[in-house]
């Protein structure tokens, strides 16, 4: 395992579906070192999200084996699968997800108060994450005041906030305009060069593929192609 | 942290929550001002039974049976020993009761004729206006007989009675005071003359039928008597308020009912509502067993903001209430109610009080709990899509 982040062996993922089966990953081989910013590109259903959910322990593979930080997935209790997302992953997702009775400042320090963390430490982590994201002067509006672009940068703010080990962006540009767009690659482009955080992203958006640095494209479930592209 | 959260959580809410809160703190209200009445019902009565009836307990004589106006005749027997230094102390009062007829304007009517020392000071019948002058028989009677029987004060009525020999006599009685009272057992059917008159009408001299004690701990086993303590005397009036106060609590249970509906139904909403919130709690690293907690302390916590929106209005209501009394605006005791001023007086104890918020809080983080046990099931990716786990 390169770096010990994350390794796939074999895996294949299946979806009951009526009598039968579905089969959304098949035969995944794949391993993931530190600092890695991978795009996992492919059309609607190829199995991006799937796979994603996997590496994040919020799913199971059906056959075969991952590893995330050394932690088999299918092995870990739903306890200790919500400890290793709680410690060293943060997701952010196509819908920012926010919780919208929360201002920005509170869905960042979210992640923090599941770990315990005390009230100074919390709020320098917070205004730190939102300064990374240009966002201190929103810290008490709540989503519902924000527009989507904003919206998504509190996501990064709040997936980034505990300084985790891996980030798992499931198509977070997709709702967003071109310009928005930029800003949030730039933005976790720069979070994984300062900070050495891995970002895994699922896309199909053309606006992601130059800023990646690896790409692996998915089809009909099995991995087509993974390549170095530079991005950046 | 969860408090934290969940606190945000309902008073993000908004109108839904306040709604459930105003709801549940109804229920406390109800609760607590209902019972509040019962208490004070029971606390006046009992008082006003003990001042004007039974004191601190009774002796009666073995044959006597209240309810069997037939053993009146053989309830008597002397003053027993232990009770005669009671007696002198103004420790206890000899009662003589013996069934009469009464002929108010020509009409017929069975009473309870009673004799009572009219010196007496530990019972509020005011046998004072008794004088034990031998040549006029004077008695005292009840306001609602007197208005039943269109008699008052001054008139005379003829009273007959069997002496102990079977031997039947009659005389003309004065009225010589009306009193009220709400408790019905001193003043039901009944005339009172002086103790010695009786005895001697009945050539009973130094008997009784019943011996009002003042100390509850006054007990002693007499020969002959029998103790019958406060509790037992005052089980006609706690069964009634005992049936009372079931009646009276469907109503407030369905009170807590319809809140409980209230706090079922906006957990179960939420379950279906809040799925994606819940996927993104569990993908940000919260474990089923703390969401749980959180779903669950949201609906406690219901009851908890419904304890201070309950106190802002319902102190200052139930202080007036416990000032002014409720006006019952009938006779109570045409209902058989005896103690029952014209007014409730209610009275809020702690026990009132904690009980009411320990049983509305224990219900409501109960019907709270129920709908997130779904949540158990919840698997994360269905909940990010906002999914139902089957």
């Amino acid at each position: 395992m390169k770096n010990g982040l994350i390794k796939i062996e074999n895996m294949t993922k299946h979806y009951p579906i009526g009598g039968g089966k579905f089969t959304a990953l098949k035969n995944i081989n794949l391993e993931f070192s530190k600092s890695e910013f991978t795009g996992i590109v492919g059309p609607s259903g190829s199995g991006k999200t799937t796979l994603l959910n996997i590496i994040g322990s919020l799913d199971t593979q059906s056959e075969g084996n991952v590893y995330v930080m050394g932690n088999s997935v299918d092995k870990l209790s739903a306890k200790k699968a919500a400890k290793l997302r709680s410690e060293h992953i943060g997701f952010i997702f196509q819908t920012y997800n926010l919780l919208p009775v929360y201002t920005v400042f509170e869905n960042v320090e979210f992640p923090l108060l599941l770990l315990g963390m005390d009230a100074p430490k919390r709020k320098k982590a917070v205004d730190n994450a939102l300064e990374w994201v240009g966002l201190s002067d929103k810290v008490k509006s709540k989503p519902a005041q924000l527009s989507g672009g904003e919206c998504q940068r509190v996501a990064i703010a709040r997936a980034i906030v505990k300084k985790p080990d891996l980030v798992l962006a499931d198509e977070p540009t997709a709702n967003l305009d071109a310009e928005n767009s930029h800003h949030i690659l730039r933005t976790m482009k720069k979070l994984n060069e300062e900070l050495g955080t891995t970002f895994i992203f699922s896309t199909h958006d053309a606006k992601v593929i130059k800023y990646l640095r690896r790409k692996i494209s998915l089809l009909d479930g099995k991995v087509d192609k993974d390549e170095i592209v530079n991005g950046g | 942290m969860i408090i934290k959260l969940a606190y945000k959580n309902i008073i993000g809410a908004g109108f839904r929550t306040w709604l459930n809160i105003f709801i549940l703190s109804l229920a406390y209200f109800g609760i607590i001002s209902l019972q509040g009445f019962f208490i004070g019902w029971k606390d006046d009565a009992s008082r006003e039974i003990k001042e004007w009836d039974i004191s601190g307990g009774q002796y009666w004589q073995e044959n006597y049976d209240p309810y069997d106006p037939f053993s009146y005749e053989d309830s008597h027997a002397s003053i027993p020993e232990e009770l005669i230094s009671e007696i002198e102390r103004e420790e206890a009062v000899p009662i003589l009761l013996t069934p009469a007829t009464i002929y108010p304007e020509g009409r017929i009517r069975s009473i309870v004729m009673k004799g009572i020392d009219p010196e007496q000071k530990l019972l509020k019948i005011p046998t004072k206006y008794l004088s034990e002058d031998k040549t006029q028989l004077e008695c005292i009677i009840g306001k609602r007989m007197a208005d039943n029987l269109k008699l008052q004060q001054g008139d005379f009525v003829t009273v007959r009675w069997r002496d102990k020999h079977g031997t039947f006599d009659a005389v003309d009685v004065k009225i010589a005071h009306v009193f009220v009272t709400t408790v019905l057992s001193v003043e039901n059917n009944q005339i009172w003359i002086p103790l010695n008159t009786l005895q001697d009408m009945l050539e009973l001299p130094g008997e009784a039928s019943i011996i009002v004690v003042k100390n509850e701990d006054f007990t002693p086993k007499l020969s002959g008597w029998e103790h019958k303590d406060i509790n037992f005397l005052l089980q006609d009036l706690n069964s009634m308020i005992q049936a009372k106060t079931i009646g009276s609590s469907i109503m407030y249970l369905l009170l807590l009912f319809l809140a409980m509906i209230a706090i079922f139904d906006t957990q179960i909403l939420a379950i279906f509502r809040r799925r994606k919130e819940m996927g993104t709690m569990m993908a940000l690293g919260m474990s089923r067993s703390k969401i749980i907690r959180l779903f669950t302390l949201e609906g406690s916590l219901h009851a908890i903001l419904a304890i201070l929106l309950g106190a802002i209005y319902g102190i200052p209501l139930l202080k007036y209430f416990q000032k002014v009394g409720m006006n019952i605006g009938v006779d109570a005791a045409e209902f058989g109610m005896s103690g029952l001023e014209d007014a409730l007086y209610p009275v809020y104890g702690w026990k009132l009080v904690v009980g009411t918020i320990v049983l509305v809080l224990i219900t409501t983080t109960i019907v709270s709990f129920l709908p997130t046990r779904k949540i158990a099931k919840l698997k994360p990716t269905d909940a990010l899509r906002g999914k139902m786990t089957k």
